[in-house]
């Protein structure tokens, strides 16, 4: 075990896989930067110190600064992974993907069923997410919702270094096309990491973060950290809560979701994404559905209103998810009757 | 002109296939009995052979929606493309994909492709690999090539996949047909006062070529140049415009009413592929007129039996449906 940065698990990881696989190569905007400069490459390193001395270790071939294009990204990481390579894209911010979602939601996606199966195309494409930095409307928001609504693409939302460290080596290593969504506030936070170079997290294995008897919270990506606070500051009045940390959002782990409920009866959903057509939404259908006898109260959603990201600090603060709003929403379900 | 007797022969051939595979489908589809939506390349069949004839199955094509000619060209199965067509379980596809989604990656046939311009990206990805992998023992890359049409040439993906080949000098070959319409829009008004494709992706600094794309040594003769460039390292990419016709409308059923009078007449007459290259073999004394019309004769044939085997073959079942949306899940 060693103790990391996310940033740092993710930028390891990379590095490990690239060491180990020669068909593993890194594109996007800045992942070398500074080439055509004064600077020269690796001035930059991905603006998320992400791939940082990628380019000197392994090459321009394999570490690919690309112009600011991302169906141009998105679509040669398609086609990098039909002829045999196996890529890993950044989309500098996950609001990026408006520009390119047809490389993604029509082509890498689909490849596989539209012929029949006789293609394979392990691309990953990592998109960090999230608000929280005042970076307003266009640089902050959860793009969960959208890919996790596409059959053919598997999604990530790491919490943890370690998650991140684990489940990246699995998107890397996996023949199915990911997004593996990181969010930004994540990549300055420090976990122990494990340190095996096969160390890798399955998919569609949730976490339990927390455990407790008395309400069920299921969270992904940073707004695991908020139930997390949440449920460590109800636990100071006796409120016992199962945290549930989704790692990944497609495969999703239902009976993880399910069995919690079966035991508390009580669910709280934090979700980073507008609250139509969510992942709140779409577990909350799933307990409704499949869990409505062991449901004492009706379920909750911690969401941001329907409204796009605002700048202001008092404004991005009022619109997030919080600790604050996770434990409201967990006493709301408790004093049901 | 350098071609000997089998290498006309097959390139006759691969022509006469596509024609017949097209014009038979055509009337197969006024029968209702294929679903969906066809668009036929009929008429451009110089373009896709002139092409991949050149070509090896290290090398990668992404096609278009008018897909038939460029799978047929570069080795895709006949009768497992006419069964996809179908809809068989035993189409090249099982059934999933149909007309704009044949794909064969065995043959580096990356797919066909339903949104205009959304194949050049999928290319450039492709030609990256190939620039990864490094020449083969005579020092050549393998290609990827992007087929585009006049339409797809007004897309930001084909841009910005251009612009890409060029920053990572990717041996990537973007190949413009230019038939005249974008769907039911002329080319006058939708590609700019200028008309003229190659000088956009000259811009982009590469290197271009243009040529009739009627004429099957035309189009072989410049193709030839373009990949020998491309293959050398170092080179990086380039792009082709074909200047050709498209015999039947943007899908099956457009009533073609932009089409001016008599204008599918006198390019049936005037503008057809396999005319010229009859005329330009049998003229040269390279073939005679009963060769070819024994191809022809065996190219009904295997349309015929294609039919056949497509009308016999399984249909897929609900089940079906499931499948093949993920590797593992």
């Amino acid at each position: 075990m060693a103790k990391m940065m996310y940033r740092d698990a993710i930028r390891n990881t990379i590095f490990q896989e690239m060491q180990r696989d020669e068909r593993v190569v890194v594109l996007g905007e800045d992942v070398v930067g500074g080439n055509g400069t004064a600077g020269g490459p690796e001035a930059i390193g991905g603006i998320w110190s992400t791939s940082t001395g990628f380019y000197d270790a392994f090459g321009p071939n394999r570490v690919i600064d690309t112009p600011i294009s991302e169906s141009a990204i998105m679509g040669a990481a398609g086609g990098l992974a039909l002829a045999g390579k196996r890529p890993v894209a950044e989309i500098m911010f996950a609001d990026f993907i408006g520009v390119c979602m047809d490389q993604l939601w029509n082509q890498i996606a689909k490849f596989r069923y539209m012929f029949g199966g006789k293609s394979v195309c392990p691309a990953v494409i990592r998109m960090p997410v999230g608000a929280g930095y005042n970076a307003a409307a266009q640089h902050s928001q959860m793009i969960s919702q959208f890919v996790t609504n596409m059959p053919g693409i598997k999604v990530v939302m790491p919490t943890t270094p370690e998650d991140a460290c684990g489940l990246l080596r699995q998107a890397i290593r996996d023949d199915d096309p990911v997004v593996f969504l990181e969010h930004k506030f994540l990549y300055a936070m420090s976990g122990e990491v494990n340190e095996d170079p096969d160390f890798c997290i399955p998919f569609g294995h949730a976490r339990l973060a927390r455990a407790g008897q008395d309400v069920t919270i299921v969270a992904s990506g940073m707004m695991v950290r908020y139930a997390e606070t949440a449920a460590d500051d109800l636990a100071q009045d006796g409120i016992g809560c199962d945290v549930i940390d989704l790692r990944t959002t497609s495969p999703l782990d239902e009976e993880a979701i399910l069995d919690s409920v079966e035991v508390t009866g009580r669910l709280v959903v934090v979700d980073e994404a507008p609250p139509r057509c969510s992942l709140a939404t779409d577990i909350s259908a799933l307990v409704a559905q499949k869990a409505f006898a062991s449901l004492k109260a009706p379920i909750e959603m911690v969401t941001p209103p329907h409204t796009p990201v605002p700048f202001a600090r008092e404004l991005e603060s009022a619109y997030l998810p919080s600790p604050a709003k996770v434990a409201a929403a967990v006493r709301k379900t408790l004093e049901y009757r | 002109m350098q071609l000997n007797r089998e290498a006309l022969t097959r390139a006759y051939r691969q022509m006469k296939l596509i024609r017949e595979f097209e014009e038979r489908l055509h009337e197969e589809i006024q029968t209702g009995e294929i679903a969906g939506f066809t668009h036929l390349y009929c008429g451009q069949e110089a373009v896709a052979v002139g092409v991949c004839e050149h070509l090896t199955e290290r090398d990668k094509i992404v096609s278009t929606h008018r897909g038939h000619g460029h799978c047929l060209a570069k080795g895709c199965d006949l009768d497992g493309m006419m069964k996809e067509i179908w809809g068989s379980q035993d189409g090249l596809c099982n059934g999933k994909g149909g007309s704009m989604h044949i794909a064969d990656i065995d043959k580096g046939m990356l797919g066909a492709n339903g949104i205009v311009g959304a194949g050049a990206p999928i290319a450039v990805g492709a030609a990256i690999s190939n620039k990864i992998d490094g020449p083969d023992e005579n020092g050549k890359l393998a290609v990827s090539i992007a087929f585009s049409g006049d339409g797809a040439c007004n897309q930001g993906t084909t841009f910005e996949a251009m612009n890409l080949a060029v920053v990572t000098q990717a041996p990537a070959i973007f190949v413009f047909e230019n038939n005249h319409y974008s769907e039911h829009t002329g080319v006058d008004y939708a590609v700019g006062t200028t008309r003229d494709i190659a000088s956009r992706a000259e811009a982009f600094g590469m290197k271009v070529w243009r040529g009739d794309g009627t004429d099957f040594f035309a189009v072989y003769d410049t193709f030839r140049e373009v990949l020998e460039y491309v293959r050398t390292p170092g080179n990086g990419p380039a792009a082709v415009e074909f200047d050709t016709e498209r015999f039947f409308g943007h899908f099956e059923g457009d009533p073609q009413r932009y089409r001016g009078d008599g204008e599918l007449d006198r390019l049936r007459a005037e503008r057809d592929c396999l005319k010229i290259f009859r005329a330009s073999v049998t003229g040269a004394k390279l073939l005679e007129d009963v060769d070819l019309d024994t191809i022809d004769t065996e190219s009904l044939k295997a349309i015929e039996d294609a039919v056949q085997a497509s009308r016999a073959a399984p249909r897929p079942q609900p089940e079906n449906v499931l499948e093949n949306v993920y590797i593992s899940y």
